[in-house]
């Protein structure tokens, strides 16, 4: 066994490196499989009907012509489903399958059509007739905020109050005091979902699900059918995006399963384009009434934002618009209020930075309006009130360089040649904005579980249940364990996204790189240390007896550091204890890598700036972006290229959040008109400008074992107020609802 | 999607003769809008024609002038065409600012032409929709009416046609030559689309079984002095809120000759007949531009969400015109 005084030292740098992606080629060839692309022997086909009313009774299903259509095997309804539970895991309500015959919202699933192939099963789903007995609907939020409510206890914290707002307006020199709003939104991932699920027997069930949590679609799968957790078997290797609206288990996969399960066939369901505006949540709207109090100087006396968002009849989200509120400034007096209101829709669910990107937009347009009302340069305005501490709750932050990202961001954008007068820069015809917004999101960091195999030949499997949402998750792990083992990346293989490999997080709230990037760091570490305990206890080994601590490790080749002719490579360290593999599992567990001092005491926050340019034609109206700097700390930089891609992605998603992305639900039918990817505008090539992502260095040996925060998020944030607030520079038109389209500003 | 038969022609007489009268057959082009239509359950023919191996692909020089163009000449030939480019370069234009790429490189002169509207409530059966269910009512007239028509639309229908191309086809006084169970005939392009009234189900006067063989471009002084210029919510992939095929034939400092066609606005390419005439003899100003703008949108009604369309039209008349004429001097 090993005697350590110290780990042996392992010279390797691949973490950081711009690693191309290693699931590249699979991805550009069209070898990755995605969950529609597996198929099964026997297989048939589920296409889903939903409801047309948005509430109401369903008085009549009539399936009969359905049935005696070409290859239909059978078609389920309330009337004859089998029984099932109600999942645990949210959205609980929602995702029972077809339980009840009351309709609370358009597009509810209503019945599911199995037959011999996808075409028949579409066809016999435009032949089931169901009749409803409607009643009137409610899908307007503005028109019910009266009506608005404080949710009970649920996953986010509703309220934040520090100080005494009403006496730090009292002694405000200077208010802004505005409605902000957001519209509906949806998260319109390329890969629609799909679900194939095939029964072994009555105890078994495997399913291949797009999903960002291969656990969580186990677990409602075992709620619903009442299975041992570990014999819904849950297999996703490849995600092609999620953004929140696969983070969980919608009805779709349980319903698929109980397809299969009735007609004693694997069945395979995969929504439409439409559906998929129906069937997995949505961003709900928000209406964010925000008050600053500032001295005349700029000193922020109060914050008071009275939040609000919509939500279903059967559940309540919270989407915490007042997070940025509460956390981004420092301000002694702050009361931060979430309430929702119920509407006949579907359940809103998580979209990238829920809260973080809506909730930005009303603090950073705010502190923008506030910074006009006092003729401060808004960058100046936020270092005023720069945040040492998080004063919600009087902890110190794990780290925060978000004065650095400023000072970075401005410098690389030119700030400095802003003229701050409005409509003053022009460029030809166009007129010119610049704007910025403090970015933000919490470092989240959960905990998970890995396992380590060295093979034989040299080559290492690493194992971990997380799941590659197109973010580069096979990636980054390879370069933690690389460097961990001191091995090469070609050494080295992931397999992700299967329940029956060590359990780790669903990927959502930017957590994977630091969940499971900590457990691939301790396995590779634990795998590591064993083999050099192997290499050091060997009888007649060259590095018998030798202190790990006097131990360098380098292409998979232990060495001793005072002799370096005394060597074994992990091959002949397995070979000569007569191993053909030696395995390591570990987890990483949240909370407990400090020691005594816990990370309890600190909030683990990621921060960055935004800057952007606008340009607009003073008549028509027309918008475009035309370039953008933002400056990001994100702690250790895993894969710069990944990083950066991230970032980028989240900030062209920020530029669609800002000026394009609305989800327009018809008043009179209570159903949503603009479902698919033609009239709900999200950014195309031409609508994205060149993007400079600034990584600013930064350490933080207390967030998580890899000191890594993660980017999946936080480059939305900010991102629509940095644009609005271009707007109002170019225009002197302060727009407070999203998306700034041309009617807007004309 | 129902069953449907499927066959391939492979001349004029021979697709004519597979589709025959019915109401029921459809001929397929570059399908980028029948298809998606069909999914969503919107037509549901029963035979289709499939035409893309008909000879009907080649741009050729009339004889007096002008340029023949073959109903399957796709959309990215058309718009890349050297001769489209130098003596109608708003069709050109027109055509790059509409659909993607890929769609471009599917679609078809013909299949443009026949291009059914973008209305939200179209393309969902659950919506009442008196163009895909006569007699079902219009419920863009008071739900989300932001994309919708504001000139020549009636209380059955404010849908608006889709058509970039089209636009500049109408600028331009393009001709449309078909042929069906009764024949050969010629359509003039303003004469080819349909204002809604009570039949907003029917969008041209096609009559059963015509099929679109070529479009003919005359020659024209004019429309090789012209442009399009489209105004819409994103840089790229959008449908037009509004936009303006325009040509100016100039005559010292005064205007000869001027075309207008407006596209986002109404139930079929909206040609400003009016606007046109007021503007010859004037000298190419903002302050005429903007006299013809008033012109072209007199009558014009907004609904709840689409009002701005009315200005903005204006001022996309004025611009169009305005560079155009700055480009001239």
């Amino acid at each position: 066994m090993s005697k350590q005084q110290g780990p042996a030292q392992v010279k390797s740098k691949f973490i950081g490196q711009p690693l191309d992606r290693v699931d590249g080629r699979l991805k550009v060839t069209g070898a990755a499989k995605y969950a529609a692309e597996f198929s099964a022997p026997n297989m048939a086909h589920a296409v889903l009907v939903q409801s047309t009313v948005t509430r109401g009774k369903v008085t009549k299903i009539d399936i009969e012509e359905a049935k005696r259509a070409a290859g239909v095997i059978d078609v389920l309804t309330h009337d004859n489903a089998p029984p099932a539970k109600r999942p645990s895991v949210p959205p609980g309500g929602q995702s029972q399958p077809l339980l009840f015959n009351e309709v609370v919202f358009s597009g509810q699933n209503v019945a599911v059509v199995i037959a011999e192939t996808l075409e028949e099963a579409e066809h016999a789903a435009e032949l089931v007739r169901i009749e409803y007995a409607a009643e009137p609907h409610e899908v307007n939020l503005e028109d019910q905020i009266d009506k608005a409510f404080l949710p009970g206890t649920g996953q986010r914290q509703p309220i934040s109050k520090r100080g005494d707002v009403d006496a730090g307006l009292a002694q405000a020199a200077v208010k802004v005091d505005q409605v902000y709003k957001t519209p509906t939104e949806h998260h319109n991932p390329m890969e629609p979902h799909a679900t194939l699920a095939i029964w072994s027997d009555d105890e078994h069930v495997t399913a291949y699900d797009a999903t960002q949590g291969v656990s969580n679609s186990s677990r409602a799968l075992s709620d619903v059918f009442g299975l041992e957790p570990k014999n819904a078997h849950v297999i996703n290797p490849f995600v092609g995006g999620g953004f929140g609206c696969k983070g969980q288990a919608w009805p779709h996969l349980p319903i698929a399963a109980l397809a299969a399960k009735a007609v004693k066939r694997p069945v395979k369901l995969a929504l439409t384009r439409r559906q998929m505006f129906t069937s997995n949540g949505h961003r709900p709207e928000t209406h964010q009434a925000l008050t600053l109090g500032s001295s005349n100087v700029g000193r922020l006396s109060a914050i008071r934002a009275e939040m609000v968002n919509d939500t279903s009849r059967l559940e309540s989200f919270v989407e915490p618009t007042g997070n940025d509120s509460a956390l981004t400034y420092s301000c002694p007096n702050v009361s931060v209020r979430q309430q929702l209101v119920r509407l006949d829709i579907g359940a809103p669910t998580y979209m990238r930075a829920p809260g973080e990107s809506s909730g930005s937009f009303s603090i950073e347009t705010a502190m923008d309006e506030l910074a006009i009302a006092l003729n401060m340069d808004p960058i100046d305005l936020r270092l005023r009130n720069y945040a040492e501490k998080d004063e919600r709750s009087d902890r110190p932050f794990s780290s925060k360089s978000l004065k650095e990202c400023y000072r970075q961001a401005a410098d690389a954008f030119g700030w400095s040649k802003r003229d701050p007068k409005v409509g003053s820069m022009r460029e030809g015809r166009m007129l010119v904005g610049y704007g910025m917004a403090t970015a933000s999101y919490p470092a989240n960091y959960w905990g998970a579980s890995a396992r380590a195999t060295l093979h034989d030949d040299g080559s290492v499997l690493i194992q971990c249940g997380t799941q590659d949402l197109g973010t580069g998750t096979y990636t980054i792990l390879t370069q933690v364990a690389a460097d961990g083992l001191g091995i090469h990346p070609d050494k080295i293989r992931v397999e992700i996204g299967d329940t029956h490999l060590p359990p780790a997080p669903g990927s959502g709230g930017s957590n994977s790189a630091a969940s499971t990037g900590s457990a691939v760091h301790n396995v590779s570490a634990a795998l590591r240390d064993a083999l050099v305990g192997l290499a050091t206890s060997a009888t007649g080994g060259p590095l018998n007896n030798v202190a790990p601590s006097d131990l360098v490790i380098e292409s998979g080749r232990i060495s001793s550091k005072k002799e370096p002719s005394k060597s074994i490579t992990y091959v002949e360290i397995l070979k000569a204890a007569g191993k053909k593999e030696l395995q390591q599992e570990a987890t990483a567990q949240a909370g407990r890598e400090r020691g005594g001092t816990g990370t309890k005491g600190y909030t683990m926050q990621g921060f960055g700036a935004q800057f952007c340019e606008i340009h607009i034609d003073p008549d028509l109206g027309m918008m475009r972006v035309a370039r953008w700097v933002g400056a990001f700390a994100l702690g250790t930089v895993l894969n710069a290229k990944t990083l950066t891609s991230q970032l980028q992605g989240g900030i062209i998603w920020g530029i669609g959040m800002g000026l394009l992305e609305e989800t327009f639900m018809d008043p009179v039918y209570g159903r949503y008109v603009n479902s698919n990817l033609a009239e709900y505008h999200v950014p195309v090539h031409k609508d994205a400008p060149p993007i400079q992502v600034i990584l600013v260095p930064e350490e933080d040996d207390i967030v998580n074992p890899v000191g890594v925060k993660g980017a999946g998020e936080i480059g939305i944030t900010g991102a629509a107020a940095a644009i609005g607030n271009a707007v109002y520079h170019a225009t002197g038109k302060r727009i407070r609802e999203l998306p700034i389209t041309l009617d807007k500003i004309l | 999607m129902k069953t449907f038969e499927y066959s391939r022609a492979h001349d004029v007489t021979d697709a004519v003769h597979r589709h025959g009268s019915s109401e029921d057959a459809k001929y397929l082009g570059g399908g980028t809008n029948l298809i998606d239509l069909m999914k969503y359950g919107v037509e549901s023919p029963s035979r289709l024609v499939d035409i893309t191996h008909v000879p009907l692909t080649k741009i050729s020089p009339l004889p007096g002038g002008g340029l023949r163009i073959g109903a399957l000449v796709r959309n990215s030939d058309l718009a890349a065409d050297p001769r489209v480019v130098r003596d109608y370069p708003a069709l050109s234009q027109a055509i790059l600012n509409g659909a993607s790429p890929q769609l471009r490189n599917m679609a078809t002169t013909g299949g443009n032409l026949m291009q059914r509207t973008r209305c939200y409530y179209f393309y969902d059966t659950a919506f009442a929709c008196n163009k895909r269910k006569p007699g079902s009512g219009c419920s863009a007239l008071e739900g989300i009416n932001r994309i919708h028509a504001i000139l020549g639309q009636s209380q059955n229908c404010i849908a608006v046609n889709p058509s970039d191309m089209s636009v500049a086809m109408a600028a331009l006084d393009a001709v449309v030559h078909v042929e069906g169970p009764d024949g050969k005939r010629e359509i003039p392009i303003l004469e080819f689309h349909r204002l809604p009234g009570d039949t907003p189900n029917i969008d041209t006067n096609l009559r059963p079984g015509e099929l679109i063989t070529f479009v003919d471009l005359p020659p024209s002084l004019v429309a090789r002095h012209s442009a399009y210029l489209k105004v819409r919510d994103r840089n790229s992939y959008a449908f037009a809120l509004t936009s303006a095929a325009v040509a100016l034939q100039m005559d010292g400092g005064k205007i000869r000759s001027a075309r207008l066609a407006l596209g986002g606005v109404a139930h079929k390419p909206w040609r400003a007949k009016e606007a046109e005439a007021l503007l010859v003899g004037k000298p190419a100003t903002g302050e005429s531009f903007q006299s013809a703008a008033e012109v072209a949108l007199q009558g014009a009604q907004g609904y709840k969400y689409n009002t701005f369309k009315i200005e903005l039209a204006k001022r996309t008349i004025v611009r169009a015109f305005s560079d155009l004429a700055g480009g001239a001097a």
